[in-house]
């Protein structure tokens, strides 16, 4: 078990660096994906103390939405501004999968001197959290596109919802099902707003928009 | 059979055999492409031809083109002499012999380059530039993805690392070995010329990183950048097989073994060839920088994984605190 949940972890975090140096946004929407069916999986594996039938429902509905849903949200997006490619970064691909690295360096050694109330949660578990989010707020801040900022945000959720996995016993079922529901919400959101952006100004490049005022 | 006279006799085997790789990646090509292919021992045909040759030097080359050649055979044996790829033993075996290996190969590059910068050809300094571009992403990724083997396996000598007889079912070094002969494969492809990073068959000016380092060796020299480089793809084709491959102790299995997984890391290499295109020259440091996160990783979790021991390097003492025991 200790191996299953090891090599999940470790998936989650290759997730996040394939995120990081990916530059095709289906490629980018893949990772994302690919993350939230593992992060889908790790209550099953953990071993929470808590009834099945909870564990089932919080992992079919994450599955549910950050495995199938958010994806196909993002692709409609995707395919509603006719963008294949994400436009030149603020900050390089290699640059930030060097920045991934030293991201992870950071969260494993944070990570692991962290208090935990739960004994027995994987030494991994805290610190793949803090990296994941790490790396969605990279992404938000060092991106142009807005959708690719989505997919930051969303790698962001993924990661603070790891980490409540670390405290699970004590967090409420209703929790964690509002912080899906708030995440659906502004996925479902971010895309119309995307395809609302692109057709008023031909692009999506959040920082042009920085450049807009009310004032002449 | 005893050790030194092992040590000899699977340093003789890869010295003959090395030529059998490229033989091997060629005709799994071949195979995708429906074609015949050429022989397996073309590769050492090719080596024959070259030696009764003569070299021609150009006027404008010094002694450090004609070096270039001698020097980089010599260092890939001698790296050949470090590594136990048969798992019993290298002719030259110590503590630490890893970072000798690694610095070998530089050895080797190094003068590869130098002897391109001496032809005082604005085309082979492209070359080189290129190849000490990449060659400088890719050493960090084969250093920190060993340093993650030496302290999974908990020895800082290669024997110690690869002479292992099995693996423990369901250990917790699982991962880290898995992430490093990812990250080994991608530097493997790279420092060999392979093709998602370089392509051994063109000579389109644009695409070369290797092949037009050596354009101006003739004769001799050429042959002995041949047979280097198929020793080079031996060397790391090795490594990657020795972390695979599980040791029984007899000496014959074990070399028979090897010989199989180096055989497999040929077809793997050839199947890559066949079904992947050359990475545009812009995204190949993305890739090493991906084989590079994928060791530190690697090195990162062996960290976590395996408190030190005070033999190893008590200094890192402080890099474990001690909630990692609990």
């Amino acid at each position: 078990m200790t191996l299953w949940i090891e090599s999940f972890l470790v998936l989650l975090m290759i997730t996040s660096l394939w995120l990081l140096g990916s530059s095709r946004l289906l490629s980018c929407i893949a990772a994302v994906s690919v993350q939230g069916v593992l992060l889908a999986a790790l209550p099953l594996l953990l071993g929470i103390d808590a009834p099945p039938w909870r564990l089932f429902l919080q992992a079919g509905v994450s599955l549910g939405l950050k495995g199938i849903a958010f994806p196909l949200l993002l692709l409609r997006a995707v395919r509603s501004v006719d963008a294949r490619r994400e436009m030149e970064p603020l900050v390089g691909y290699s640059l930030s999968l060097l920045i991934g690295v030293a991201l992870l360096a950071g969260s494993l050694a944070a990570g692991v001197r962290m208090p935990l109330p739960a004994a027995g949660t994987p030494v991994l578990l805290v610190p793949a959290a803090m990296f994941t989010a790490l790396t969605g707020l990279f992404v938000i801040v060092g991106r142009r596109s807005a959708i690719v900022q989505a997919m930051g945000y969303l790698a962001m959720e993924n990661g603070i919802a790891a980490f409540g996995l670390a405290i699970a016993e004590q967090e409420p079922l209703l929790v964690e099902m509002g912080t899906l529901l708030d995440a659906f919400v502004a996925v479902f959101v971010m895309g119309i707003t995307i395809f609302h952006i692109n057709r008023e100004f031909d692009h999506i490049d959040a920082d042009r928009l920085s450049t807009l005022k009310d004032s002449p | 059979m005893e050790q030194p006279v092992l040590a000899v006799l699977q340093f003789c085997v890869a010295l003959v055999l090395a030529p059998l790789v490229p033989g091997i990646v060629n005709r799994v090509k071949a195979v995708f492409a429906g074609r015949r292919g050429a022989p397996l021992l073309q590769t050492w045909y090719d080596i024959a031809k070259l030696l009764g040759k003569a070299a021609v030097y150009s006027r404008t080359t010094g002694w450090v083109f004609r070096a270039g050649p001698v020097v980089g055979l010599a260092g890939v044996i001698v790296a050949l002499g470090v590594l136990p790829w048969a798992g019993s033993g290298a002719l030259l075996s110590f503590d630490g012999d890893l970072i000798l290996l690694a610095g070998l190969l530089g050895v080797m590059r190094f003068v590869t380059i130098i002897a391109a910068l001496d032809t005082g050809s604005a085309f082979e300094g492209m070359g080189a530039s290129r190849e000490a571009w990449f060659s400088s992403l890719g050493e960090p990724a084969l250093l920190l993805g060993l340093a993650a083997i030496a302290r999974t396996r908990g020895s800082i000598s290669l024997a110690g690392i690869l002479g292992v007889t099995s693996f423990a079912p369901g250990s917790a070094g699982g991962a880290v070995i898995l992430l490093v002969i990812g990250a080994l494969f991608v530097v493997f492809l790279a420092e060999n010329a392979r093709i998602p990073v370089d392509d051994p068959n063109t000579h389109l000016e644009l695409t070369m990183i290797h092949e037009v380092m050596v354009l101006d060796h003739g004769g001799v020299d050429f042959a002995y950048i041949q047979y280097g480089a198929t020793l080079k793809l031996w060397v790391l084709g090795g490594l990657i097989m020795s972390l695979l491959v599980p040791r029984t102790g007899q000496w014959y299995l074990d070399i028979a073994a090897a010989i199989g997984g180096l055989a497999v890391v040929a077809i793997a290499t050839g199947v890559v060839e066949s079904i992947m295109a050359r990475l545009r020259l812009v995204r190949v440091p993305q890739l090493l920088v991906a084989a590079l996160a994928m060791s530190a990783l690697g090195l990162a979790l062996a960290l976590m994984n395996n408190p030190p021991t005070a033999a190893l390097n008590p200094p890192s003492a402080a890099l474990n605190p001690p909630s990692v025991a609990r």
